[in-house]
This record gives C-alpha cells, structure tokens and sequence, in this order.
C-alpha cells in the first residue's frame, strides 16, 4: 500500500518568549507549511504556545538507548563539575 | 562491563517501571498487543467523532454548537496522537486504517449506540467520556513510552468534554419536566453500554494478563468500572436523575457500590458487529475516508514537489 499520509515531522512548541522549544509530538504533513499549520491545529489549540519548530523527523540524529552507558559514560566520575565539591569555608554566608 | 541480555534488560525496565521506547528491545507479543490496542484506541477516538457529529447542525444554541465543534475537534486530535504512537511500533496510518475499514479492526463498543435526543450528548460527555477518562488516567503510566506521553495530553483536553457533558445534562435535568424526562432517557440508554466500557469481567478477559504483567494496564477491568460507579453515583444523585439499577446498593464493607453488571451477551454481540449502529457507523466512517481520496492524491503529488524543492534547497 502507498504511503499517501505524507513524511513525519517533530513538533518543538515554545510556551512564551525565552523559554526553551519543548518537544510536544509529531504529525504527518507533506511540506513546512502544511507541517506548521497542522502543528498548530494539532498541539496549540489551548494557548500551549507562542512559537512552534517543525522538524523532518528524518533529519533528526539520536543517541542509542542501548549504548547510554558507555556514550554517557564520561561525565559520571567527574564530580569536580558540581559545585557541592568544593566546601565553602564556614565564615562565607553566601556565594 | 557485563552485557545483559535484551529480554532481561526489558523485564528489569517493567521491574523498575522504566519506560520503554521504540528503539529498544520488546517481546513480539508486547508489541503485537500495543499495535492492537493503540491503534483500535485510535479508531474509537475517529469513530467517536460520529455520535456526535451527528448533533452539531442541531444544537440548540450557538454556544452548544461551538463548545462540540471544539470538542470533536479535540477526539480528531486524539486520534491523530494515537495513530503516529502506534506508527513507531512499526505500523502505517494505510495499514490501520485498512485494517479499521475492512472490520478486521475494532473500536469501543460505545459507539455503535444511536445519540437520539440533545441529552444524549449530555449523557455521552458525562458518561461516556468520564469512563474514558477512568481508562486514560491510568494509561498516562503505560509502560510504552510514546502511548502515555499521547496520554497525558489527551487527559488534560478529556476533562472538558466531560463536564460540558455534565452541563448539558444539569441544563436538562433542573429544565422542563420533558427536559428532565429525557435526560432521564438518555441516562438509562448509556449506563450499561458505559459499564461495558471497561472490558469483559476480569476472570473472562482474554487480553488482561499480558497487559497487566507487561504494565500496559496498570488495573483490571473490574477495578476501573468499580470506581467509575462509585464517582458517578453522586454526580446522578445531583441531578436528580436515576441510575437504572435496582441492585445498586452502597457495600461499607468494601467502601464501594454493589451494582448489577451489564448484559455481556450485548457486548460480544455489538463486538461481533451485531450492534444497533455498527453498519452505518463504518459505512460513515468509510465515506468520509473515500470522499476525502482527492485531497490525500492532491497532497501527495504537491508534496512530493515541494519535497523536492527542500531537498534541493
């Protein structure tokens, strides 16, 4: 059977000016603009947001589940990153 | 470092109520009965939006109409989420629309139910969709990754459609005495079929055992129609409306009602097709699906244009 639903896009929506584009969903549509406006109709029917990205989900490059240990493996045993390592001496209120 | 086999790495993420996404590892079975239930979720949302549809020249004012344009609205959105949920299990929208149009596929049983009078609106948002709601709730905490994630949103629109659903019958049931008369109607045409709404009792329920040890289903069906009839029996005794059972009785030793269960013979008969909506309902849904062929051909061939042009771009 064709596919005639069109590719599949992600939909990234922004809830006010600042903030970070937070990834809602997907849909299918068969260009940007039918993408955009079906995102809008699909995920901000209730003010979710005040700006939207559309992604061709094809352009998109994960990580696999699989291989999060060693891929994220790196960052575990440097504790020197946070600042909870180093104490503060006792006479500092704030810093 | 040890490699853990792929069945052991899943069973330890249901252990640890892990989620599980569409990249990683599942059991056939797991995704054969997630492909079946999200996809025949997304079909009863789709068809849902039939009973309704039906009211929406014939509401009986501009508000009524607006609030269910938006409201079967909302039930297209939510199939629209179910359906690519599904899709990441390997499905296509043609294969489970096929599957839907040839009846190889169901949807709920609900909606092979007529809507016969504006009460019955009232009676499907209230009813109907506050035992969805009982079921979506839940499935929020599905162990399958895309399908509670559709979930939590389609719970944050639910709530709307049941108390408009809950207004309409409020309007009715302190209106005229034919008003009250037939929201009383409607009350005791949609208990039953939304008590079946939850499934088959527990010990004949074919499909339960795998979706509970898998963590599909976080509680059986007999739980959720328990607490379905527990909330509603206040919110009818408000509206001073009847609950059409003579066998309802409050139980205080399992703080709960007792409560008469529905004609299973009904059930599998409207599940083997029988019901009293379910020819005109699939003809429905199949119309629309081939009026609309000209728009999906018309999309496609632009589309793949544009595509052309983007990737050139």
């Amino acid at each position: 059977m064709s596919d005639n639903q069109g590719p599949l896009w992600e939909v990234f929506v922004q809830k006010k000016a600042g903030q970070p584009f937070v990834h809602c969903g997907n849909l299918h549509a068969f260009d940007k603009e039918m993408a955009l406006q079906n995102a809008r109709d699909l995920y901000t029917r209730r003010g979710e947001g005040m700006a939207l990205w559309v992604v061709p989900t094809s352009c998109i490059v994960a990580s696999s589940p699989e291989d999060a240990g060693p891929f994220f493996e790196p960052s575990n045993d440097k504790v020197f990153r946070h600042p909870t390592f180093y104490p503060l001496p006792d006479a500092i209120k704030h810093m | 470092m040890e490699m853990q086999k792929p069945e052991d790495l899943f069973e330890s993420k249901l252990s640890k109520n892990d989620v599980i996404e569409p990249k990683d590892w599942m059991p056939d079975n797991y995704r054969k009965h997630l492909i079946r239930q999200i996809s025949q979720h997304a079909h009863s949302e789709i068809v849902g939006m039939l009973p309704e549809g039906n009211w929406i020249t014939r509401a009986p004012s501009l508000r009524a109409k607006l609030v269910l344009l938006a409201k079967v609205q909302d039930e297209g959105g939510h199939g629209l989420y179910l359906y690519t949920a599904a899709e990441t299990l390997g499905i296509s929208r043609d294969e489970m629309l096929d599957a839907l149009h040839t009846g190889k596929a169901k949807y709920s049983s609900i909606f092979n139910y007529p809507t016969l009078t504006w009460a019955d609106i009232g009676a499907v948002g209230w009813l109907v969709d506050g035992a969805a709601i009982m079921n979506q709730v839940m499935l929020q905490r599905t162990s399958y990754g895309p399908y509670a994630r559709a979930m939590v949103r389609i719970c944050k629109e639910e709530s709307f459609h049941q108390r408009q659903g809950y207004e309409i019958m409020t309007r009715m049931a302190f209106g005229t005495p034919e008003q009250k008369e037939m929201a009383q109607d409607a009350m005791n045409r949609w208990w039953y079929p939304t008590l079946m709404m939850f499934g088959p009792p527990d010990i004949e329920s074919p499909n339960s055992e795998n979706a509970l040890k898998w963590r599909i289903k976080r509680e059986s069906n007999d739980q959720l129609r328990q607490r379905f009839v527990n909330q509603t029996v206040e919110q009818a005794e408000y509206l001073g409306l009847t609950i059409p059972d003579k066998g309802l009785k409050w139980n205080e030793a399992k703080k709960g009602y007792d409560f008469s269960e529905p004609d299973w013979a009904e059930f599998k008969n409207i599940i083997k097709g029988n019901g009293p909506c379910n020819k005109e309902r699939l003809s429905t849904r199949l119309k629309a699906h081939q009026d609309g062929a000209w728009v999906r051909e018309a999309a496609e061939a632009f589309g793949k244009k544009q595509m052309q042009e983007f990737a050139a771009a």
